[in-house]
This record gives structure tokens, sequence and C-alpha cells, in this order.
């Protein structure tokens, strides 16, 4: 799939290896061979992952330029072209021995346009064994069918065989397509299912170069002529493409030849993401959606912790240590499982809280079609998911509040809700504030939910007349949107390049985030 | 407590009690509903009678075991007489998740427990700079770095097939990169053991190594069952990675990657995934909170649940 990340595997493993050795060589490295394997496999797992992503970002890896540039010539040189007038209609003759057939060529006979007809001539091969579709299903037989040629030679021109027919032609189809014949000194192979054809190879590789019109030699590795045309044709390292040249100036001229191959692209996929109508409207629809899920889920989930933190920690209400093993329950389920069994609840037509809500109400809501209510509805079932873990952390830092604060607070004549707004609210704000950051930072990467929950939907209809129109849905994420673009793909097909590109951004963003994060801890440990 | 109690107490005590109590209807209500659909005939909702009453309860007559036959991987024969195969290999795909994230546990505690070693005892260079790293490189999703964690794989498998893509080992290694928070709670707990235990087994010739793996280790056991449940269900719960890695053969899937087949498909299986759910979400929710009374503290030193 990508041969020329190789030298980066290389230059990996030779990173890693050659630590590991040094690590366990010298003695002085003696306490790093306590945190190698983790290092290291840390390195491979996690750091790697995420520069080879960047150096994807440059390039135009994607369906169309999939191949490296090797792989691209070769699929070149493979291509053959129809030798004008060689064509055979061909039929099968069964042999008088059980099980053998022969091969029969026939051209000629045709009308001219001065009235004359053609000569008819006719060629026969001998007696062969056929291969029918199971037998070419075996890999030996196949490879070994692919080695042959079928030498047909010159018989009577009035011979009139009785042919097997269509069905015959059906049957040994795969071995047909597979086998080539050989007339006189041309290579013939089947074309359609009646005819075969000479076919010769379209390209041919001009090691040595070649002088151009004005007179310049000219050479590229790459350089192949084709042999029907005898125009040159050559990569564009700029395009990543295989293209023709001009024969005068070596300029590239006409169309891309697919398939592409890699070549760096330099910024051309940001600018496209800032600049390219198609990719910066649903990109700046995401990104806000994006922004503003992660805030709204860290709000909703934070107010929610907080109050049934305070309300759990409170030493007058029976029954405290029960409700907090129920209240962490939809932590301890596992979130696929959640999420799914969700997507099922709310399904519009079958499922049960529609089916409640149609009851009570009278409507069903169109959970999965309407971009708004299919927001609210990741909102809700990341609440869901969300809000053990705020009170977990506000109920571990609701300790160390001591309380004479509130009974202070309390001789003072204040309330429960000034109590929890004017004490508790102000003093759980600092040490939960980098948590916080750490939480949106994952909301905002939260690619489970979207996943299984709406998998980005309901999408946007695309542009009218936009031909790159990439696939974006309401309720995508930036990271559930970069997914689609590299393994699902739109009508653009997978583009790795552009999708590495905005991982990149997001990249960006959080390590910003995380840098923070570390920042706000250490400066309250060191309090 | 010498807390000033004012005399409407008692009306906040009760108007607490019905608020959490309001509360957890609401919060319980999708897992009592998959647990009810699990016993429900057939697959959808609209078979159910038309009362809004037999939505929650089926009725004795209309209980069934049909989801939790095909759950379990039995058979069993329609009204019309037709046998009904399990959809899919859930028991498998359980065995699958289970042994996949023991193992890769397993290996991290061991991981992260000698790493952690060295960045509580030992001096060197660079030492609070990697520890710093690690904390932030840890914050970056694997999601968006999928493309390159699958060439990686698929270059890896073409040397050692057995850790290459679509196999349990080369998802396991894939696991491997998670241990930073996991260095960084097991350094902690070993910040606070008295690290004259072990001066003094040095005192007596022991090498770093012997006092680490002879007195620290064997005080820390607690910490490192924390770490091993904390890894087992960050493993057990992780979808993406595994989704990427594990595509050819169904049963190799693992829970996390096989249960959106259910719900995927254009039929959805909904009451065959809602015994599924139950059967296989029901050890994992054990586990969690049977162990919860220790896992607060570990979660609490900074992760977020995936």
């Amino acid at each position: 799939m990508l041969a020329d990340g190789q030298y980066a595997f290389a230059a990996l493993f030779s990173v890693v290896i050659g630590g590991g050795l040094a690590a366990f060589w010298f003695k002085r490295f003696y306490p790093h061979r306590y945190i190698y394997p983790g290092i290291a496999s840390m390195i491979i797992f996690i750091i790697f992952p995420l520069v080879y992503t960047v150096y994807i970002a440059f390039t135009n890896y994607s369906d169309n330029n999939l191949f490296t540039l090797e792989r691209a010539e070769e699929f070149h040189l493979q291509k053959k072209y129809r030798v004008e007038g060689g064509e055979y209609k061909f039929s099968i003759v069964e042999s008088s021995n059980k099980g053998l057939y022969s091969l029969v060529l026939t051209t000629g006979g045709q009308t001219t346009a001065d009235g004359s007809v053609t000569p008819v001539e006719v060629y026969k091969s001998s007696e062969i064994r056929f291969y029918d579709k199971d037998d070419m299903a075996k890999e030996t037989t196949r490879l070994s069918v692919e080695k042959n040629t079928i030498p047909v030679e010159k018989v009577d021109s009035n011979y009139q065989p009785t042919p097997c027919g269509i069905k015959c032609t059906m049957k040994f189809r795969d071995f047909l397509k597979t086998v080539k014949v050989s007339l006189d000194s041309n290579e013939l192979s089947m074309i359609d299912l009646h005819t075969f054809g000479a076919m010769r190879k379209k390209f041919t590789k001009l090691a040595d170069g070649k002088v151009l019109g004005n007179g310049r030699m000219f050479k590229n590795p790459h350089l192949l002529l084709d042999n029907q045309t005898q125009k040159l044709f050559m990569p564009d390292m700029e395009r990543g493409y295989f293209r023709y040249i001009d024969d005068k100036t070596g300029d590239f001229e006409g169309e891309n030849y697919t398939p592409g191959f890699r070549v760096g692209v330099g910024f051309s996929h940001f600018k496209r993401i800032f600049t390219d109508n198609n990719i910066r409207e649903p990109f700046i629809k995401i990104f806000i959606w994006t922004v503003v899920f992660a805030l709204g889920t860290v709000g909703i989930t934070l107010a929610i912790g907080m109050v049934l933190a305070c309300f759990v920690q409170w030493e007058f209400l029976k029954g405290r240590a029960i409700y907090r093993v129920i209240l962490i329950l939809p932590y301890a389920v596992p979130s696929f499982i959640s999420i799914l069994v969700f997507k099922g609840l709310f399904n519009e037509n079958f499922g049960e809280i529609n089916r409640i809500i149609d009851f009570v109400f009278g409507f069903k809501p169109e959970w999965t079609t309407s971009p708004n209510l299919a927001r609210m509805m990741l909102l809700i079932v990341n609440a869901w998911l969300g809000y053990p873990y705020m009170m977990i952390l506000c109920m571990g830092l609701l300790k160390s509040i001591p309380d004479d604060l509130y009974e202070a607070s309390a001789m003072d004549g204040a309330g429960p809700f000034q109590n929890f707004f004017n004490i508790t609210v102000p003093l759980l704000w600092k040490p939960l504030f980098p948590l916080l950051i750490a939480s949106f930072a994952f909301n905002f990467n939260n690619f489970v939910l979207i996943m299984l929950l709406t998998n980005g939907g309901p999408d946007y209809l695309p542009e009218p007349g936009s031909t790159t129109a990439t696939m974006a849905g309401a309720t995508d994420l930036l990271v559930s949107y970069t997914y689609r673009l590299a393994f699902e793909g739109g009508a653009g097909g997978h583009d790795y390049g552009l999708a590495s590109a905005i991982a990149t951004m997001i990249f960006v963003l959080v390590g910003t985030l995380a840098v923070v994060q570390l920042k706000l801890t250490k400066k309250d440990a060191g309090r | 407590m010498a807390i000033v109690q004012p005399k409407s107490i008692k009306y906040r005590i009760w108007a607490t009690h019905a608020l959490v109590c309001l509360f957890l209807l609401a919060i319980l209500f999708p897992l009592f509903m998959v647990v009810m659909i699990s016993f429900r005939e057939g697959n959808f909702a609209t078979n159910v009678s038309d009362s809004i009453f037999g939505l929650f309860f089926p009725g004795f007559d209309s209980l069934t075991l049909d989801h939790w036959r095909l759950a379990l991987g039995m058979s069993y024969i329609d009204p019309n007489g037709k046998e009904v195969l399990p959809p899919f290999p859930v028991l498998r795909w359980l065995w699958n998740s289970i042994y996949i994230s023991v193992v890769t546990a397993a290996f991290i505690v061991v991981l992260s427990t000698t790493s952690a070693y060295a960045f509580a005892r030992l001096n060197f260079s660079g030492k609070s700079l990697i520890l710093d790293c690690m904390l932030v490189f840890q914050m970056f999703p694997a999601v968006l770095a999928l493309v390159a964690i699958y060439a990686l794989f698929d270059n890896i498998g073409s040397y050692i097939p057995a850790l290459g893509l679509n196999s349990h080992g080369g998802l396991i290694l894939s696991y491997m990169g998670g241990i930073a928070l996991h260095i960084w709670t097991i350094k902690g707990y070993f910040e606070t053991i008295d690290a004259s235990l072990e001066e003094a087994a040095a005192i007596d010739g022991a090498t770093p190594w012997q006092a680490f793996r002879l007195v620290l280790l064997p005080l820390s056991v607690p910490i490192l069952a924390v770490v091993f449940i904390l890894a087992f269900i960050g493993t057990i719960t992780e979808v993406p990675v595994a989704s990427i890695l594990l595509t050819d053969n169904v049963n190799d899937y693992t829970l996390a990657v096989g249960s959106q087949q259910y719900m995927a498909s254009q039929d959805k299986k909904w009451g065959d995934f809602a015994a599924a759910a139950v059967m296989s979400g029901l050890p994992i929710t054990v586990v969690f909170l049977l162990a919860q009374h220790w896992l607060v503290g570990g979660l609490t030193a900074g992760g977020v649940k995936g």
C-alpha cells in the first residue's frame, strides 16, 4: 500500500533498534534500560504515526495517486493497443478426441469499397486441452496457462468446421482471456467474445533519452515512447501523473493519465481548506459544531456532575452509597454498548423513545434526519455518558473543602444555593480547570460517539455542480470528518492527503491544549 | 458535626431524594429498556401490543428467550418451523475481547512498571522532559493517525504476518503505545513508598534491578492491580484502531468491532443486539463496579475514559 514509506519505516526501526543497543551496551545508560521498552513502544505506536500523518498531509496521497512512481510506470508499460487490421473471428471446434479442442481463426471475406472481396484466411491450432472456469480458479493452472502461447497454422481457406458455439466460448472464457495466440510474428489476445486481435505494447522505455525537435537532448529515467503515436510520455512531478510532452519544447501538454503516483504537494491541502469553497464551507460548519459540541458537553456534564456530587456527599442524605453506585453505572457500562443501545432507542420509526413521545405528545421527532435534533440527541447521549466522570472528579475534590466554611456561612444565614454558588463552585473551579481542558480535548475528538451513533449524518447535500464533493454531515466532528475523508471517501474518492492535513491541524490544536493543561497542572501542584 | 441546622432541613432531604430518584429513573431508562427488549418477541417495537404499557412490560406470555439463545450461539425454531441461526458469533467475540484485553493489560503493567521505577528512583538526563512529552503525546487521539497506523501494520505484517493486519498480535502490539498515564500513576505510587528500604537492600549488595524486583514490586501489588484493570477496561472498550486492524474475518472481531454489525445492516437486529449487549456488557460492568472503589483514585489522576 505504501511502498515509498519504506524509508520512513527503515528510519523508524533503525532508531528503535539503535536506541536499544545503546541502552543495553553502555553502562552509563543503565537507567535507560528500564524505560527503553516503554519509550520504544510509544515511539513506534504513537509518535511515529503522528509524524507519518503530518508527512502524508504534504503529499497528494489519495485513491487517484495511490502508487509509487515506479508502480505507475509499470502499469503504463503493461498497456497494449490493438494493431489496425489485425483482427480475427474465432471459433472453438471440438475434436473427435474427447476433451480436446482446437481454436480456429478466420479473417477476410469482407467487401471493400471498390467491390472486391478480401481473401479469406483460416488458421487452426492443434488439438489441445481447454480449461474451464473451475480449472482456471486454481493458481497452478492459471500460471501455466499464462506462460504458454498457442501457435496456429494456416489451413485451407475452404475449411468449414462445426463450431461448438457460444456455450463453449462462455465455458472457456477465463481460459481464452488468459492465453496468447502466436500467428506468424504477431501475438494475439482475445478482444471480445468473437474476436482475437493483434496487440502491441503501447509504451517502450527510452533509457538513453531522446533528441527533441529543438535539438536539445532530453533525458529522464522515466521517459516513455508511445509506439502508437510516437509521442513522448513522462511523469509530471508537480501533478503526480504521467503526461505527454511536446516533441519540440519538452513542455507538458494535455490531460493527466491515471493511475497517478505520489508526490509532495507542499501546503496545497492547507490552501484548499481555506480557499476551495467545496471544502472550506463544510470545514467551517464542522469546526463550529465541534467547538459547540465539546464546550456544550463539558458544560452540561460538569453542571450535572457537580450538583450530583454535592447531593451524594451530603451527610444527611440516607442511602448515599447506593445512589453513588447507581449514578456511576453509565460510566461502568462499556461506552460502545451504551451508544449502540441509544442508537436503537432513538430510531425514528421503531425506537422506544419515539414510541413514548408519540404516545404522550402525538408526534415523532426526526432524530436522524433533522440536523438540530440529531445534534441535540448527541448532546443528550454524551451527557448520559459523561456526567459520572465529572461527578467522580467533584466528589474527590469536595472532600478537600473544609467544613467550617459551610458552618460559617450557615451562621450568616446562607441557604444551600448561596453555599453552592459562593463556596463550592469557586473552590472547585481552580483544581477542575486543567481537567476540564482535558475533557474538552477528549470531546473535541470524540470519534466513537459520532461513528457509532450518527456516523456524521444527516449529510449535507453536495453543492450543485461541484465535482469534488466530499461527504460531510451536520453532526460530523472534525475528527470523524477526517476519518470519512480517509476511509469512506466521497465523490472524490479516499483522500488521505487532505484527511491528514486536517488531522495535522487538529494535532496543533490538541498539542496546544495539552501544553496549556500541563502548565496549569504543574502550577496547581506547585502551589 | 456542629453544623447549625435550619428547620427546613427535613424538606430539603426529601426534595433531594425526590430529585435524585427522578434523575435515576431517566438514567436507568436505557439500561432497563435494553434488558426488557432482550426478552421481548421479535426485533421491533412495532409488533408489541399498542398500549404504551406493553412497551415497558411485555407481559409474561410474550416473554421469550429466543434472543438469548442466539446470543449464546444456539439456534431456535420460529413459529413457521424454520430454524433461526445465530447471526453473529458473539461468544467468540467476547472471548477475543477478553483475551486480547488480558494480554494487553499484562504487557502494559510490565512495560509501565519498569519505566515508572526508573522515573521514580533513578536519575538520568532528560527525565522531566520525557515525562512531560509523554503526557502531551498521550492526548493525541489515535483516530487521527489511523492511515499511518494501518500502513505501519501493513509493513510489519509483510515481515511478521502474526503481528500484521487482521491479527490479534498486531492489535495487542498497537495498544502498547498507550502507557503514559499508567507510568504516571505507578510513578506517583512509587514515590509514596519510602526509599530507605531499597537503600538498605543496596547496602546489602543488591543491584537496582534486585531492589526493584524483590523490595519495591511486592509493596506495589495494589497499584499494579489498579493499572491492570484500567488497562483492561481501556482495551476492551477501544473501537477505532480495532475496527481498522481487524476487518477480514468475522470470527476474529472483538466485541467493540462486531457489535456494530447488528445496527449497521439494513434489517436492524434490535432484539438480538439487546441480548448480546446485556450478555457481554454485564461482566465488564460488574468488573468496573467491583473495582470502582480503587479505580476512582486512578481516574482522577488524569485520564478521561474513551
